[in-house]
């Protein structure tokens, strides 16, 4: 950052949000505002007769009752298969599957006459485990569909029947991940206000303005034009408030449209759990070919993953596990299949990390089971085997764009953690006391923003006032994880001014072109790499203008501290520069994008360049295992990530502890508990997330390598952080323990223990691939 | 009966006072700052300050503030709007990202530091564990608390 500028703890909102000040979706009233409310049933899947509403209708306080017989565009949508029923028509497929929306006029009313409404359902039978799912005779979840697979995405590099040939030892193991919710502490919450220009104005907590328009105008079946979606304060998201928000956003738009009143649509935190996409379980049969020296020949890999009753982004999510299968490590011949596939259970679909943390789980301890066999060190057979500088991807991507820093990730975590020093502490089983010590690590590598899932590009607008102020505007959404201070703060930098010169405009999708969704970490790189261009096409515009009276030409213009100046010490202050500019009849306004640079890929051999830039981290965790309570207690952790450059440090440094943070939940503590379909971890007593006294002191590094392929030089860091604690802990207590946990969240049995350590024999599979991990 | 509010007189109707106190902060008097998170008291968005201990709002009902001093956090800020010592802390250590779990986690912390303003780390974590916070990782809380808590050994 520039001198102007001195890099401090920064956000455009904090004063608003440690005031109380800041207003969230469900923070807002508007004259002759309604309330709505959802109504589920008790089934999992069914045939839906009919719903009975009458009673509902004839409740105190209620304005009207809406089902799928009253929409008037498609009651189906979604991101890539439209099979998303937002209100249930004639079959139930989940659970969380809304039939009727309650319309009143307070939530109590709303509340109470929700409980009136029935239903006519004849159960169908369920299926609630993908790989039942598979089977020949299976139900299927959606007749039309003809099949319950989702996708199938593969990679086909090399021969792998003569890398396993090739190899002296084959570690073979299968793993289990659960369903996680991402527990964002603001349910889901939409206020939409019928304008009387005849466009439905919405004000949700929501992290995709532009998928929530899409869902919105299809539901009530109006162009886009007519749907204008402005962002508030949202309360968390983590990947978790794209679909279901958009959903809860569209059906109090319905609301609105119906009744012709402002409507309010929160969802308390059972609803929330019930009905909202999740992290998607997946099973995970590994196995890896190795030579004696260490060196990784061959992986097959078959990857299920259940997608619940809808498709959402489940094909995105299942790609980038395709990808990313093999961890950070060369390897010659891969065969990988993964299927998505559709069950009754809540539908699953994107949350931080993104297909990663799952493959993680099981890369980073697969490649230490197979260190064991091999008897050499975790560190070393990582650094046989993981990418360097122009070394090549298992889907044929050659690294060669950027700084490959794996090695110095790696390197920086093992000497601030003095990895190799705990590490000849560790207990593997064996201690005179209660506790076991143990201290574990895991990296990865990490395509940045969508890769090959889709288009990628953004914009951004900077628009000087007369006074010299500035609004800026982007196509990336502030989620809470400080997007539009990062933005402010790089236009701030770009043009040389003071920050507080700009004010991010409250963004609306009516204003800035869609700029897709804010998720994959690509807020900084793609909105960024948009506000530089933006700025620099900004500074050609006025330097066309200003050079004469600066006495140089345009290309001698430069822009610092706060001003505008000539070479020979001739300056221009910003007020001046603007008064310039009108006094020329140009606007001091400027659009800029940044396209993403091309990326590549091939469905049926699952080769191409799939990312256009990566990014490379490493994760420790130092832990005790209690021997008579099986209680994993953390002692330490610590990361480092090459974020290509800093934007604003303080912020950044957020993004590692609360990724690490949930990192931890993901390891120990987090599943959500399904019962026949029905989710029973409805609320934070049932479903634990890392409070503040299960966290150790943590340790952040901060690796810069500028990205030469973003303009920022900035990449991204949301999920990276997310994506590495959970292994490392396994890792940690594998150390701790002498045994192997391969079921996420990792749970010590301390009865299991007594037993002593297992080893890392004992890992052949059964006919099934059902290996013990013991 | 006689609620005070942020060191303001408040009558309430006595038929008020069965109702939900957080719904009848945000809904009847816009004190919007306490938030509805969970609804059982198991998260902590909703603290308020009775008489200087934190209690959940989503769990009381008014009757329960009657007679007592109710601190919410539009009212932890001076009455020219200067952040108290606590909330700039906050801001100053980045410890903000989606704001939701922020005001009862600072009034938590105030709270805390009255009775302990000179607290160790791990007493810190210990007084905000029943503040949930999905984004931080808490650590940078914990740097705000611990820093401000000088402005509570005067």
């Amino acid at each position: 950052m520039s001198e102007v500028n001195p890099p401090r703890a920064w956000r455009n909102d904090a004063v608003a949000k440690v005031t109380g000040r800041a207003r969230y979706a469900d923070d807002l009233k508007f004259h002759g505002l309604l309330h709505a409310v959802p109504v589920y049933t008790d089934h999992v899947h069914a045939r839906l007769r009919g719903v009975d509403t009458a009673a509902a209708a004839a409740a105190p306080g209620v304005v009207r009752v809406i089902t799928a017989a009253d929409v008037p565009g498609s009651v189906t949508f979604g991101q890539i298969l439209q099979d998303y029923h937002m209100l249930a028509g004639d079959t139930i497929r989940c659970h969380g599957d809304v039939v009727a929306v309650v319309v009143a006029e307070t939530r109590a009313a709303a509340v109470a006459a929700a409980r009136l409404v029935t239903v006519a359902a004849d159960p169908l039978p369920a299926v609630l485990d993908p790989e039942e799912a598979l089977r020949p005779g299976a139900p299927l979840v959606h007749e039309r569909h003809g099949t319950n697979v989702i996708n199938h995405h593969r990679v086909r590099r090399g021969d792998v029947a003569a890398g396993f040939a090739a190899s002296d030892v084959v570690v073979e193991q299968v793993f289990r991940t659960s369903f996680i919710e991402h527990a964002y502490l603001e349910p889901e919450a939409a206020v939409a206000v019928p304008r009387p220009d005849g466009v439905m104005e919405i004000y949700g907590s929501m992290q995709h303005p532009f998928s929530t328009r899409r869902f919105t105008a299809a539901l009530l079946g109006v162009p886009l034009a007519d749907v204008e979606v402005r962002s508030v304060p949202m309360g968390g998201g983590f990947g978790g408030k794209d679909d279901t928000a958009a959903i809860v956003c569209a059906r109090a738009a319905l609301a609105a449209r119906l009744t012709g009143r402002p409507v309010k649509l929160t969802y308390d935190r059972e609803w929330s759990v019930r009905e909202s996409y999740k992290r998607h379980p997946y099973r995970l049969h590994y196995r890896m070919g190795l030579t004696r020296d260490g060196r990784i020949q061959a992986v097959a890999v078959r990857i299920v993953a259940d997608g619940g009753a809808y498709c959402s982004v489940t094909p995105w999510v299942t790609w980038r596990s395709t990808v990313q299968c093999c961890g950070p490590y060369r390897v010659p011949h891969v065969a990988c299949d993964t299927y998505g596939v559709y069950t009754n259970n809540v539908f699953t679909g994107a949350m931080r990390g993104f297909g990663s943390p799952q493959v993680n789980f099981c890369i980073e301890q697969l490649v230490e089971m197979a260190a064991e066999r091999l008897d050499l060190s975790p560190l070393e057979i990582r650094r046989r085997n993981m990418v360097r500088q122009g070394d090549t991807t298992i889907t044929g991507q050659v690294l060669d764009t950027h700084v490959v820093s794996l090695a110095q990730v790696l390197d920086r975590v093992v000497a601030e953690s003095d990895y190799e020093a705990r590490r000849g502490r560790c207990a593997h089983g064996r201690a005179d006391g209660d506790e076991l010590y143990g201290i574990g690590l895991a990296m990865s590598y990490r395509g940045m923003s969508l890769g090959a899932e889709g288009k990628d590009f953004n914009s951004a607008i900077v628009n000087v006032q007369f006074d010299g102020s500035i609004l800026l505007e982007t196509g990336i959404h502030e989620n809470g994880q400080g997007a539009e201070s990062a933005m402010v703060l790089l236009l701030a930098d770009e043009l040389g001014v003071r920050r507080e010169r700009i004010r991010y405009r409250q963004a609306s999708t009516s204003v800035i072109p869609d700029g897709g969704t804010t998720v994959a970490s690509r807020g900084t790189l793609m909105g960024g790499g948009a506000v530089v261009h933006a700025a620099r096409a900004l500074k050609e515009k006025m330097a066309a203008v200003l050079a004469p009276r600066l006495g140089c030409a345009p290309g001698d213009v430069a822009f610092r501290d706060d001003a505008v100046w000539g070479p020979g010490g001739a300056r221009l202050t910003i007020e001046e520069a603007v008064r310039e500019m009108w006094q020329a009849q140009e606007y001091p306004y400027a659009f800029g994008v940044f396209q993403g640079p091309q990326v590549t890929w091939d469905e049926a051999t699952g080769q191409g360049n799939a990312y256009f830039t990566w990014v490379y981290g490493c994760q420790a965790a130092e832990v005790t295992v209690n021997r008579r309570t099986g209680k994993v207690k953390v002692l330490g952790m610590w990361a480092a990530h090459d974020v290509g450059r800093a934007v604003n440090p303080p912020m950044l440094l957020g993004q590692f502890y609360g990724g690490m943070a949930m990192g931890l939940g993901y390891g120990l503590t987090e599943a959500v508990t399904i019962d026949a379909g029905r989710i029973r971890s409805l609320n934070f007593d049932r479903y634990r997330i890392a409070r503040a006294t299960d966290l150790p002191e943590m340790h952040a590094t901060i690796v810069e390598n500028p990205d030469p392929l973003s303009p920022s030089r900035a990449k991204g860091i949301g999920e990276p952080t997310n994506e590495l604690m959970a292994p490392a802990i396994a890792n940690a207590v594998a150390a701790a323990t002498g045994r192997r946990y391969c079921e996420q969240p990792v749970r010590v049995d301390a009865a299991e223990l007594a037993g002593g350590p297992a080893g890392a024999e004992g890992t052949e599979p059964d006919a099934n691939g059902e290996a013990p991990c013991n | 009966m006689q609620l005070t509010i942020n060191g303001r007189a408040v009558t309430v109707p006595d038929s008020d006072g069965a109702r939900n106190l957080l719904e009848y902060l945000r809904e009847d008097l816009d004190l919007t700052g306490a938030k509805n998170g969970c609804g059982i008291g198991q998260c902590g968005a909703c603290t308020v300050l009775l008489d200087d201990r934190p209690v959940r709002a989503c769990r009381k009902i008014v009757a329960d503030a009657a007679g007592r001093r109710l601190l919410t956090i539009e009212g932890l800020a001076a009455p020219d709007g200067a952040l108290h010592p606590l909330q700039q802390a906050f801001v100053d250590h980045g410890a903000i990202q989606c704001g939701f779990c922020t005001p009862g986690m600072v009034l938590t912390a105030h709270a805390f530091l009255l009775k302990n303003p000179s607290p160790t780390r791990s007493e810190i974590r210990r007084a905000i564990s029943a503040n949930l916070c999905r984004c931080t990782g808490y650590q940078q809380i914990v740097d705000a608390i611990e820093s401000a808590a000088s402005h509570y050994r005067r």
